[in-house]
């Protein structure tokens, strides 16, 4: 992708030959005039061969800038030369915010939610696992799926992430760190359960220890890996949408260079119409519109794909991990039976039941969020579902709590992991509602993204080919007045 | 405590004010001594240290310390404010609030086989109810709250619980803060540590080692003042503090400590849970468990008191009862875990 910029980078050098020393001439030949051109230089430098050449040069640039063919020769040269250092600039920046803009479609993004994915995995096998100890006995075929479903995603979406990330990166680092607490944690869960099964409390004390290495260490380093590949996704963004001001400055001024040229003919010869230089002015001012427009247009589609996408997504997915938190933290309070506690303003709360108020606020607001960014029915109506099912959660926790604030634990636990009217149904709805809604709002970021890659496929060749075809009309349309000098 | 103020006092003032401040000192020396000694040492006080301190002073604050767990009222059935409020409680709530252990095997647990009933059991948990029935008639009008270890004494304070029953050893720093019932069971802290190590008890063998356990635990103050004393053995390390001594067995079986200290009736537990480890050497100190309820609860510590008596006395469904139920699979003889007759020192 990046040939064009270079293959095209080495026309100039060859126009340049007679181009850039064109240049220069203005001034140097002052002084060479004076003092006579040869004589002077033997003094001045004892190797004086590529002043000589240089000079031989610039002499014959003097000379050809005398007559008309040689004034023809260097507007010839110069205006090949600016066309196609304007295709390929263009080429060259465009090329560039294709590339981002492919990256944000296809890498950055992507990596994005895969992170997110991992942290939800991650904190839904946590989750699972509590609830089965919470359930007493042996647990149940759900939580085991649950949890097994967990751990599966979340060891899939590191080898994602870990094929995805460059080698020695922080992300990379983190993912290794993953990749080496997770089998601890699995580890530790079946430990629990085998002394579980035994009928022996220190089964729980594992399942302690696992939650703790979840909490403090597993789960940060996840949120780190989201932030991180989050940061990525705005630097892809922050690469695709900058105007490209040096191909559209290049461009503007290469049309007034082909009009001030053909106005120039026109004076001379009183023909209107030079062929050659009307085709390259054309293609010059195809490959202008085109950039712009094409620029335009892809930089309104990435923008709605971040507002309505990225955002949406950014708001669904905070939602998602809010809700797992909260589950984990109802779980807890239960099976901790108030042993942790904090105090905020000199009172004493229960740590879990505290932060799970905290986790349902965060909830709260993602899906105000989520709700006031989706743009469409098919979106606000997940969001909907999901603000209702918090609702009621809301509610039977609250019932949940009392409960077991008055001693009646197994009637609160039942609340909470029972079956019909337990705020699991609550937990499994929103989950769900938001599942469909991440759906609904990745389709819409892949659609409005991958507007944007097309508006601008294609234009880093278009300008290339385009360049040349004015180059040669350049050269073409001055060779022909040229010729009537032969 | 007061002795901490003392200090401190002591640093912000200077020159002249320390002056006058030393003779104050100097004055109240006698009354004080004993106090910093004991909230320095922060051990039981059954052991030697406490006697000979407590032994060495009339005064009164010294009290506190000689035999801790003869300080408690003598029994007695009669109501009092602190019943009266625990009675007055309405419908749902009308419960007794018992702060105790879910870790414990044997003592306070769950038992994740037991059917898929949420219900704790063990030692503990027997007691727990039979205070229950004395005082609101019903043995399952019980609100269990897990506590750990360094929060018992402020659960109590802070009223989250009317009383602690969860292997808590009565010593005289904790009377300070909380009232104390008679004894209900005797151990002493002992070492943990897998078959195949070369520790063989509280002794040179542990030069080295990284010892569990539990924050705010008599083990754990009682090996720092041995520390202090220059009594433990050389580079224990002591910086592995887990919020239950259970965790000290997870700690121990993946390897990342050597050796636990606990009570000898939970490292009992733990030895219990896991065949590869067992405990080394004799309980190298003597404490009791009491219940543990508000300091100025006068009337429950009565009659916790009254009902620690029946539980005792009854053949059939009390100490015994339990103790053949929970506890002589893992320990060994009976008669070394029950306390002596109560003696009831306190006056008021």
């Amino acid at each position: 992708m990046t040939q064009p910029p270079k293959g095209s980078a080495a026309p100039p050098p060859g126009t340049g030959a007679s181009g850039p020393p064109a240049v220069p001439p203005r001034s140097a030949p002052v002084p060479g005039q004076r003092s006579g051109g040869v004589p002077a230089a033997p003094p001045r430098s004892a190797p004086p061969r590529r002043r000589t050449a240089f000079a031989e040069g610039v002499d014959r640039l003097r000379a050809a800038a005398v007559t008309e063919p040689g004034r023809l020769r260097i507007i010839g040269a110069l205006l090949a030369a600016l066309v196609v250092a304007f295709g390929a600039v263009t080429a060259w920046q465009m090329n560039e915010r294709t590339a981002a803009a492919d990256d944000v479609l296809t890498r950055s993004q992507p990596l994005s939610s895969a992170a997110a994915g991992i942290y939800r995995s991650l904190a839904e096998a946590n989750t699972a696992a509590s609830s089965g100890f919470l359930a007493g006995g042996q647990e149940t075929e759900d939580s085991r799926t649950r949890y097994d479903n967990g751990i599966r995603a979340a060891a899939e979406g590191l080898v994602t992430a870990a094929a995805n990330s460059e080698p020695k990166s922080p992300a990379a680092q983190t993912i290794a760190e993953l990749n080496r607490l997770l089998p601890e944690y699995k580890g530790l869960v079946e430990r629990a359960r085998t002394y579980n099964r035994q009928g022996f409390p220190v089964g729980g004390a594992y399942l302690r220890y696992a939650n703790e290495k979840m909490q403090k260490e597993m789960l940060p380093a996840a949120e780190d890996l989201y932030t991180k590949e989050n940061q990525r996704l705005s630097a892809d963004y922050g690469d695709a949408k900058p105007y490209p001001w040096a191909a559209i400055a290049l461009g503007v001024v290469l049309l007034a260079a082909l009009a001030w040229a053909q106005h120039r003919h026109y004076r001379r010869t009183n023909r209107v119409l030079n062929h050659g230089l009307v085709a390259a002015t054309a293609a010059s001012a195809i490959v202008l519109l085109w950039l712009v427009v094409g620029h335009g247009v892809a930089r309104s589609n990435l923008t709605d794909s971040y507002e309505h996408g990225v955002r949406s997504l950014n708001a669904l997915n905070e939602a998602r991990i809010a809700s797992l938190k909260a589950r984990g933290n109802e779980n807890l309070t239960l099976v901790s039976r108030g042993a942790e506690t904090t105090k905020v303003d000199g009172k004493t709360y229960d740590a879990y039941d505290l932060a799970f108020g905290k986790n349902m606020d965060a909830l709260g607001k993602a899906l105000a969020e989520a709700g006031r960014l989706a743009d469409d029915a098919a979106g606000e109506q997940p969001v909907g579902t999901a603000n209702g099912n918090m609702a009621e959660w809301k509610k039977r926790h609250s019932s949940a709590r009392e409960q077991d604030e008055n001693g009646n634990y197994q009637q609160a636990l039942d609340l909470v992991i029972g079956g019909d009217g337990a705020t699991v149904e609550c937990f499994d709805g929103v989950d769900a509602a938001l599942a469909t809604a991440l759906d609904h709002e990745k389709a819409e970021f892949e659609q409005a993204a991958g507007d944007g890659l097309d508006a601008m496929g294609y234009l880093p060749q278009g300008a290339g080919v385009l360049a040349g075809l004015g180059a040669a009309g350049a050269l073409i349309g001055i060779g022909r007045r040229l010729s009537e000098y032969r | 405590m007061r002795a901490g103020r003392l200090r401190a006092g002591l640093k912000g003032w200077g020159g002249v004010g320390a002056m006058a401040l030393a003779c104050v000192l100097a004055v109240l020396a006698s009354l004080l001594l004993p106090v910093i000694h004991s909230s320095g040492g922060g051990g039981a006080g059954t052991d030697d240290d406490g006697h000979g301190v407590a032994h060495g002073s009339q005064a009164r604050a010294a009290q506190a310390c000689t035999d801790p767990e003869k300080q408690t009222l003598a029994p007695s059935g009669d109501d009092g404010p602190t019943i009266d409020e625990i009675r007055s409680r309405e419908g749902e709530k009308r419960k007794l609030i018992v702060g105790v252990d879910q870790n414990s095997y044997r003592w306070g647990y769950r038992d994740p086989n037991s059917g898929g009933d949420a219900e704790l059991e063990g030692f503990d948990i027997d007691l727990a109810h039979r205070i229950a029935e004395d005082i609101l008639g019903d043995a399952d009008a019980v609100q269990f709250k897990a506590i750990p270890t360094d929060q018992r004494v402020p659960a109590i304070q802070d009223g989250r619980v009317d009383m602690v029953v969860r292997t808590m050893t009565i010593n005289c720093d904790r009377l300070e803060d909380v009232a104390f019932s008679a004894p209900y069971f005797r151990t002493g802290q002992q070492v943990l540590a897998p078959k195949s190590s070369k520790i063989t008890g509280y002794d040179g063998t542990l030069a080295g080692k990284e010892i569990c356990t539990a924050a705010g635990s008599t083990a754990l103050s009682t090996l720092e003042r041995d520390r202090e004393d220059g009594t433990l053995p050389e580079g224990v390390d002591l910086r592995t503090t887990v919020p239950n001594q259970l965790d000290c067995l997870v700690r121990l079986q993946l390897g990342e400590v050597d050796a636990v200290v606990t009570d000898g009736a939970l490292a009992a537990s733990q030895a219990a849970q896991d065949p590869t480890v067992e405990l080394k050497g004799d309980a190298f100190t003597t404490e009791y468990y009491g219940v543990a309820m508000k300091k100025d609860a006068d009337d429950l510590v009565r009659r916790v008191n009254r009902v620690l008596e029946q539980w005792r006395a009854d053949r059939t469904g009390g100490w015994q009862h339990s103790y053949d139920r929970w506890l002589s699979e893992t320990m060994d003889d009976a008669a070394k875990s029950l306390p002596p007759t109560p003696q009831y020192l306190r006056g008021s």
